[in-house]
This record gives C-alpha cells, sequence and structure tokens, in this order.
C-alpha cells in the first residue's frame, strides 16, 4: 500500500463491521434469553457449536482464499450466521446437524460466492432450506412442552449417546394447527384449538410466545440504534398480517389470527435478523419494503397451504433473487431531481 | 429574524475541533522573504503575465490579466521587484509546478494609487468588469471568478440571494473571524452583489455553532439599515455546501445540470463579498486573505496571509509541534494533502490544518462492502454510492453516469461513515477522470477522423489537378515541336486525371522526347508529399510547457525561420496550422 492518505482524513472512528455485527448479536440477546427460560441450556450448547463451525469453516475458507485471516475472522459477520443457524434448528438436534449446517451456510453459501457482502442468499436461511430438505425428520423434531430434562440428559441427547425419546418430538404450534385442521376434516375449528389445547398460550404457542417477543424487543433495539431501519420488518409484518388477517376475517374457523401468525415460527426472528440482512436484501427504501412484504406474504403462503411447517426461510430465499432487479426498479430520486419523473 | 428553514437530508456531525482557532482576533502575517504568486488561481482561464524579470512592482499592481470571460486577474500582494516568473510548486495535491511571478519584497508596501467607487453609480457591467480585474474569486475554496455567477438568468427573476457564512468544515474558522470583526464590511458588500442581480432578498446562512458571528451580523445588518435575514442553520456537515445551504435557506434543490440562477438564486461566501467590497469602495485587489493554521501545533490562529507566502513561513508562525506528519490545506473532510511546504497561499487557501497520527489516524485495513446502505443514508445528494462504488471497481462508467456520478460533490461523508473503511470518494474521482479521459480521447478521435478524411479529399484533388496540369504541359510542348499524333492528342483528356502515375504515364506517352521534364515534376511531387506528411505526424505538444521550454521552441523557430527564408515561412504557417490541428489526436 502506498503511504498516501486520501480525504477525508476524518472518520467516524465508531463504524466498523464489527461493531454492525456485534450489535446484531447483541439484539439477539433477548430472544436467546427465553428461550434459554423455555428449553433450558441446551440451546446455549447450539450456539456454541454453532459459533465455532462458522469460525473453523471461516478460517479454512479464508486461508484457502489467501485473505487475512486476523481481519476477516474477527469481523463477526459468521457468528451472526452461526447463531441464526442455532435459533432456527430444533434445540436438541444431534450435534452433527447444527455443524453440518453451519458449514454449508459458511463454506457454501458464503465463501464459494465470494465471502463477505458477495453472498446473493442469506446463509443462514441456505443453511435452514438445505437441511430441511435433507434431513426433514430432524429437523422436524421440538421438544414437546412441559418436557423437562436436565442439563446432562440435553447433553448426551445432543451428543447422540441417550436415545432420541418420542416424548421430545412434539410438534411446533404452527405445525399443530396445520395437523389438527388436516386430520379434523371439518370437525376442528381454530378458535377450539387454540382454547383447548396445551401447546397454544396466551397469543401464540406456549412459551414460544415469549421468544419471538423477545426477538421484537431486539429488532426494536436494533431500529433505535440505527443499525437496521424499519422498512423490511414493516413490510414483513405487513405482507404477512395483511393475508393471515384477510383469510382470518374472512374464515375465522379455518386460519388463525394475524397475531398468532407474527408469533409463531420464525416470523419475528425473520422480520427484525433476516429480511434486514444488508447483504442478501434490497438496498433502496422502497425496495425494502417490497422485499419485506413480499417475503412476508410468501412465508405465511408457505407456512400455511405448504408443506413445511414455516415458510420464512423459502420465502426470504425466494425474495433473494429478485433483489437485483427490485433495487433497479426502485432507485430513489436524487436530490435537485425529484420533479423530473 | 426568523425564517422557514428547509433542512437537506443526509450529512454527518464530525468533531467540529473549531475552539482553538478562534480564541485570538486575526493576525497580521508578517511580510515573507520573497513571495510566490501563481498566475492561475481561479477555476478558468490562466491569465498571462504582465510584467517582466527586474520590474519594480507596486502593491496591487496587476501582474496577470484576465484571460477571458471565465477568468481573474492576479495582482502583487507588495511593492517589490520581480525576480523570475518561473514554474514553482503549486499549492495541489500533484506538487506539481505552475507559472509563478517571484517576488522580492522592497519592504515599503507602497499601494498603488487606488480610487474608490460606488457600485450604484457605475453601469453593472463595468461592476463585473471591476471585480474581474481585482481578482475576486469564490474564497469558500472553489475560487470561481465571482463576476461570471453575478448574471441573472435571463428567463427566471432572481429571488434570493444566499450569503454562505456555515463554514462546516471542521478545524476552519476563517469566515467566523471575517465575520466576527469584519461584519460591517461584509453586509455593505452585500448590496454590491444584491444590486447586480436584482435579488429580492438576501438570506445570510451562519451555522449555529458560531453565536458570535451570527450576532455580529445581525448587529452590522441593524446598523446599516438593511432587510437581510441573518439565519441560524443547524451546525451539520456539509450545510455549507452551496447547495446544500440554498436547499436549507430557499427550499429549492439545484440539480448539478443547472445553474443556480436558473432557480432564481444565487450563492456567494462572506469572504468574497468582503473581497468585493474592497475591490469596489476601496480599489484594493484581492491580495492577502484570511487563513486558519490550526491543528497539532502550538498556536492556534486566523492570520491575514498575503498570497504567494510560501505555506513554510505561515506554518512557522503556529509553531507545529513535534509529532506533526503532514499538512492539510482545506478542511479535514474535503482538503488534501500538501506534498510541498514551498507551496504558496492562494485564493483558495481557506485553512492549513497541521496533522499528527492522533489527529487524522490512519484508515483501519479496507473490508468488501456489505451493503449496509450508510452511505446513501449521508449521502446530501442522496445518491446510492455503494452502487457508484462498484460500478467505478468493475470499470462499468456507463452505468456510474446512469447513477449519477457527476452529482456528486465528493464532499466525503460515504466515507466518513463506511463500517468497511472504503475510500469511496477516492473511487469516484477515478471513476469521473476516466470518463472524463475517454470524452477526449473520443473527441479527439472524432476529429482525427474528420480531419483524415478532409486531408484525403485534399490530396486527391491536388493530385488530380497536378496530373491534369503536367498533361496539358506535356500535351503544349509536344505540339510545339511538332504536329501531335491524333492519338495523342486525344489520349490524355480522356485518361483519368484522378491518377497521376497514369497521368504522368501518359504524358510520357505523348513526348518520350522530353522525358526529363516529366521526371523531374513527378520527383518534386512526390518530395513535397513526403514533406506534407513529415509535417503533418511531428508530435508538438503546445500545452503544459515550463517557461524553458516555450523559450527553446521559440528559439527553434527563429532558427529555421532564418535559415530558409521564402518557403519555410509560408510552409512553417501552413505547418503550424496543421499541427496545431493535429495536436489533440496524438
Amino acid at each position: 500500500m502506498m503511504n498516501w492518505t486520501t480525504p477525508p482524513y476524518l472518520l467516524d472512528g465508531q463504524a466498523s463491521v464489527r461493531r454492525v455485527m456485534l450489535q446484531v448479536l447483541v439484539g439477539l440477546l433477548p430472544g436467546i434469553g427465553a428461550y434459554v427460560w423455555l428449553v433450558g441450556p441446551s440451546i446455549l450448547l447450539q450456539l456454541a457449536l454453532a459459533t465455532i463451525s462458522a469460525l473453523a469453516g471461516e478460517a479454512l475458507m479464508l486461508r484457502l482464499r489467501g485473505k487475512p485471516l486476523s481481519l476477516f475472522l474477527g469481523d463477526g459477520s459468521a457468528i451472526v450466521t452461526a447463531w441464526l443457524i442455532a435459533l432456527t434448528f430444533p434445540p436438541l438436534a444431534p450435534w452433527w446437524l447444527v455443524v453440518v449446517g453451519t458449514l454449508f451456510a459458511i463454506v457454501v453459501a458464503k465463501h464459494l460466492y465470494g465471502g463477505l457482502g458477495q453472498n446473493p442468499f442469506n446463509p443462514a436461511m441456505v443453511a435452514f432450506a438445505a437441511c430441511i430438505v435433507s434431513f426433514p425428520a430432524l429437523m422436524s423434531q421440538w421438544p414437546a412442552l412441559g418436557l423437562k430434562l436436565t442439563f446432562a440428559e440435553q447433553v448426551s441427547i445432543i451428543a447422540g449417546l441417550a436415545p432420541r425419546i418420542d416424548v421430545m418430538s412434539g410438534a411446533t404450534p404452527l405445525d399443530a394447527i396445520k395437523t389438527a385442521l388436516k386430520l379434523g376434516e371439518g370437525t376442528v375449528d381454530v378458535p377450539t384449538l387454540l382454547a383447548t389445547q396445551d401447546v397454544f398460550g396466551n397469543f401464540a404457542g406456549r412459551g414460544w410466545e415469549w421468544v419471538t417477543t423477545g426477538y421484537l424487543l431486539g429488532g426494536l433495539w436494533l431500529w433505535q440504534r440505527r443499525i437496521i431501519t424499519w422498512y423490511a420488518p414493516l413490510g414483513f409484518i405487513c405482507g404477512l398480517s395483511l393475508l393471515a388477517g384477510a383469510l382470518w376475517l374472512w374464515n375465522p374457523q379455518g386460519f388463525a389470527s394475524p397475531l398468532f401468525h407474527l408469533f409463531s415460527g420464525g416470523a419475528m426472528l425473520g422480520a427484525f435478523f433476516i429480511v434486514t440482512d444488508p447483504v442478501s436484501g434490497c438496498t433502496t427504501s422502497r425496495g425494502k419494503l417490497i422485499f419485506g412484504f413480499l417475503a412476508g406474504l410468501l412465508a405465511y403462503t408457505i407456512r400455511v397451504f405448504g408443506g413445511y411447517p414455516d415458510g420464512v426461510a423459502f420465502a426470504v430465499l425466494l425474495m433473494n433473487l429478485c433483489v437485483p432487479l427490485i433495487d433497479m426498479y426502485t432507485q430513489p430520486p436524487i436530490f435537485g431531481m425529484k420533479n423530473q419523473r | 429574524m426568523l425564517a422557514q428553514l428547509f433542512g437537506f437530508k443526509g450529512g454527518v456531525k464530525p468533531q467540529t475541533n473549531k475552539a482553538p482557532s478562534v480564541q485570538l482576533p486575526i493576525g497580521q502575517a508578517p511580510l515573507p522573504s520573497c513571495l510566490f504568486v501563481p498566475l492561475h488561481q481561479n477555476i478558468g482561464g490562466a491569465p498571462n503575465p504582465l510584467v517582466v524579470v527586474g520590474e519594480h512592482v507596486l502593491k496591487g499592481q496587476l501582474i496577470g490579466g484576465a484571460d477571458g470571460w471565465v477568468s481573474a486577474a492576479v495582482h502583487a500582494p507588495t511593492s517589490g521587484t520581480v525576480l523570475a516568473i518561473e514554474e514553482h510548486v503549486a499549492a495541489h495535491p500533484s506538487g506539481l509546478p505552475t507559472l509563478s511571478v517571484v517576488i522580492e519584497p522592497d519592504g515599503r508596501d507602497q499601494w498603488i494609487p487606488r480610487t474608490a467607487l460606488d457600485h450604484r453609480s457605475l453601469a453593472p457591467e463595468r461592476v463585473r468588469e471591476i471585480l474581474r480585474d481585482a481578482g475576486v474569486v469564490g474564497l469558500g475554496g472553489a475560487a470561481f471568478p465571482s463576476h461570471a455567477k453575478l448574471t441573472p438568468a435571463r428567463a427566471v427573476p432572481m429571488q434570493d440571494l444566499v450569503i454562505n457564512g456555515a463554514e462546516c468544515e471542521p478545524f476552519m474558522t476563517c469566515d467566523d473571524l471575517l465575520m466576527r470583526e469584519r461584519a460591517e464590511e461584509i453586509v455593505r458588500g452585500i448590496a454590491i452583489f444584491r444590486d447586480l442581480l436584482g435579488a429580492k432578498r438576501v438570506l445570510i446562512g451562519i451555522e449555529d455553532n458560531k453565536p458570535e458571528a451570527i450576532s455580529a451580523m445581525n448587529k452590522a445588518v441593524l446598523r446599516l439599515a438593511e432587510d437581510y435575514a441573518v439565519v441560524a442553520v443547524p451546525t451539520r456537515y456539509p450545510a455549507g455546501g452551496a447547495k446544500q445551504l440554498i436547499r436549507v435557506l430557499t427550499g429549492k434543490e439545484v440539480p448539478a445540470s443547472k445553474r443556480s440562477t436558473e432557480l432564481g438564486v444565487q450563492c456567494f461566501n462572506v469572504a468574497t463579498v468582503y473581497t468585493a467590497y474592497r475591490a469596489l469602495a476601496h480599489g484594493e485587489p484581492v491580495i492577502s486573505r484570511i487563513v486558519t493554521l490550526t491543528g497539532n501545533i502550538e498556536q492556534p490562529r486566523n492570520w491575514e496571509v498575503r498570497l504567494g507566502t510560501p505555506m513554510r513561513e505561515l506554518i512557522a508562525l503556529g509553531r507545529p509541534k513535534a509529532d506533526t506528519d503532514r499538512y492539510l490545506m482545506g478542511g479535514p473532510m474535503m482538503g488534501f494533502e500538501i506534498p510541498d511546504l514551498a507551496a504558496p497561499v492562494v485564493k483558495a487557501t481557506n485553512c492549513l490544518i497541521a496533522g499528527s497520527p492522533a489527529l487524522f489516524p490512519a484508515s483501519p485495513p479496507e473490508m468488501p462492502c456489505i451493503r449496509c446502505g450508510a452511505c446513501a443514508e449521508v449521502c446530501p445528494h442522496e445518491l446510492q454510492p455503494f452502487e457508484l462504488y462498484w460500478f467505478s471497481r468493475a470499470r462499468n462508467f456507463g452505468k456510474t453516469q446512469e447513477y449519477h456520478i457527476f452529482d456528486c460533490i465528493e464532499c466525503g461523508c460515504c466515507s466518513y461513515v463506511c463500517p468497511s473503511h472504503i475510500p469511496l470518494v477516492q473511487y469516484f474521482r477515478f471513476a469521473k477522470s476516466e470518463i472524463w479521459s475517454r470524452e477526449r480521447e473520443k473527441q479527439a478521435a472524432d476529429a482525427a477522423k474528420a480531419r483524415f478524411e478532409l486531408r484525403n479529399a485534399r490530396e486527391e484533388r491536388e493530385q488530380a489537378e497536378k496530373a491534369e496540369r503536367l498533361a496539358k504541359a506535356a500535351a503544349a510542348r509536344g505540339s510545339e515541336r511538332k504536329p501531335a499524333p491524333a492519338s495523342a492528342a486525344v489520349l490524355p483528356p480522356t485518361v483519368e486525371p484522378v491518377q497521376p502515375v497514369a497521368a504522368a504515364e501518359s504524358a510520357e506517352a505523348v513526348s518520350p522526347s522530353d522525358p526529363d521534364t516529366v521526371r523531374k515534376a513527378t520527383i518534386v511531387a512526390a518530395m513535397e508529399r513526403a514533406r506534407a506528411q513529415r509535417e503533418a505526424v511531428k508530435p508538438r505538444n503546445t500545452e503544459q510547457l515550463t517557461v524553458e521550454q516555450k523559450n527553446e521552441i521559440a528559439a527553434i523557430e527563429a532558427r529555421r525561420a532564418a535559415l530558409k527564408p521564402e518557403p519555410a515561412a509560408a510552409q512553417g504557417g501552413r505547418a503550424d496550422s496543421a499541427t496545431s490541428q493535429e495536436r489533440p489526436g496524438e
């Protein structure tokens, strides 16, 4: 490098990629806290596993690509991917599942596309999609509510030392509704289900509603810190609520309320931590709104009418494909050219 | 006075660091041992030297005359002797030399006769001429000749005159101190600009971190019973950019493609207004300016400095600290590093900052862009800097223009906030200069093509004419000697006249008895062509020549003229015009 400096000579000393990523991790903490309270410390083990795999995969790929390890390993982007993977995978999934998912995200979805800033698809969502397609059974085994396991028991399940007991394979609230409606063939209705089944809480899945509230709070904090803008989350929430609300108003017996959908599954995590991913999302304000809105519509469609328990991952990946197009058509008018349209 | 503020999008709030340099009043910088006054201190045409080496000049004497309308004169900053007119390092990031008048002061500081004028008693055209000949240029840093901005647009009535006292660059306080100390002269000067433009309203914008300047200006406006509005604008870089200040004060957005007068508004810096007033009311041309000397020095302060003062001598007044590792001219956001302190203070030198590693830490290593959009949020022209960055990097210059790269004012806000520490402004400068140079190349290529076609046509015509002449001459000679054979008499005119060889052959066939004349004529014609070609391709660089080179060329031309009195002079003239056209194609 030349020893020659260029203007501006003043830089915002605070701004760095690492700082952005660390704040995203902090934003995840409220949700993680609720998660630990709900299912126990096993999620922390999964987070650790994912983090280590991500850093290992990152180091390997950086070495292969001849990039400076010290600079990129510390940027925190791999850890964000790792945490999002751990939080979307079942908490008692076998250890190798989260490791394989994370490595796939870092090696294939991130570095094979050019590394930091170059990946067209959200790496965490690529991992989720790849794993739910490859290991549908394992990816659907969620701990049944009220399952009280000690940390040692959780560790041995994750490590594969203990048998994966049946009681563990509960359904997620979203799955529970879908299955019940399908099995009931018109004899059951959503309000009764929500009122009678144990798996439902005050406004969404029992317990899970607080985890998603945690994500909402963390997301609002990120917005207040100006790490994310409101366009994509609001678009996503609107898209999801609009479709959910329309169907719910039309047939309250057959469809759950928008509130239920917003606080179930990956909706809140998706709204504040996934559709806001700057690298794989839209860059213009209007583009972010459209991106979020369509992702919300798609997520609802897939989770209600599709074969998978949740639709956020596929919705985001599909929308990632549309990003260049949306960005191209939503370029804002510049200073002095606002009346020339 | 109250006025509705409009605000502009984007902008950043760096540490202003203005306090150290406003503790002392403006000081008079001492007369330096030698002044190096560059002739080209403005945007536009470079003034020509009007003095000769050895000549004694007076303070304020014209030493460089404005070259064309968009140009401004240059004057001797003190009385003394012209030691040289030579290339001297310029106040420019390149550190390249520029033609400068070197003046050794005689210490008497003796003025030229000055006449005070009232602009109201003069024709507007005369006032503009006076401003041009007094060297009044934009002192905010751009150095654009002010008189060229003082003509209102024909179709649009002039609404607002914006006076820029915002001074948004960190560290810089020269306008602040000028407003504090010389508010009355500024307010008097505004009338000149207002009357020339016929502006209905005058708005003086000052950032709200300068309460002393605001109060001084307010008092001056009251004292002189003017109806100008002194408006405190929120402190946010780059509020002092002309387009940003116009937006904040009037709500009008001036696009890059338009002049502000087309929207009925014009903007001048307070220091420019001050110099315009001095030029008219006191007959004093621009020979000095206020320079903020600050940064890593013992005594930060504003100095009134004679133009041409070597920066080294000025900086010594502030006593730089030991760990000073560089000097910036201009502010830290848009200024540049001075490559050589021998460079003189010029009209654009508003601030000199001594830098240290602590003051301006090295930028952390560049990371890939993560498309976070922080740059787009702070861009005052509402561009998408990250898009421009990708297109510049990919050398996709067409796309950079589609995304409005020429609307970028290089304010540096994007680089300032970039979490990946990408020197975005540098990428944009690179793209702009590449586009300019390609544009020039294309124009040159088009011109060369047109010239080439023209020359081909001319040569064909000349050859045809020559062949015809030769054939006629041969035919005439042949007929003199003996009655021409019937075939020969008819043949020449039927031979295609554009083929000289065929014509010559036919001529030979006509008069085999006289081949010498024909051969001689052919040889002369060939030599003529070859010489013309040599002349045409002879490289001749007439731009950016040093004085020595120019002198050398003049000497060579003189010798050449002496050697070949008649044809050389005639040919030389032709070759000159041909090669001067040829030059852009090289």
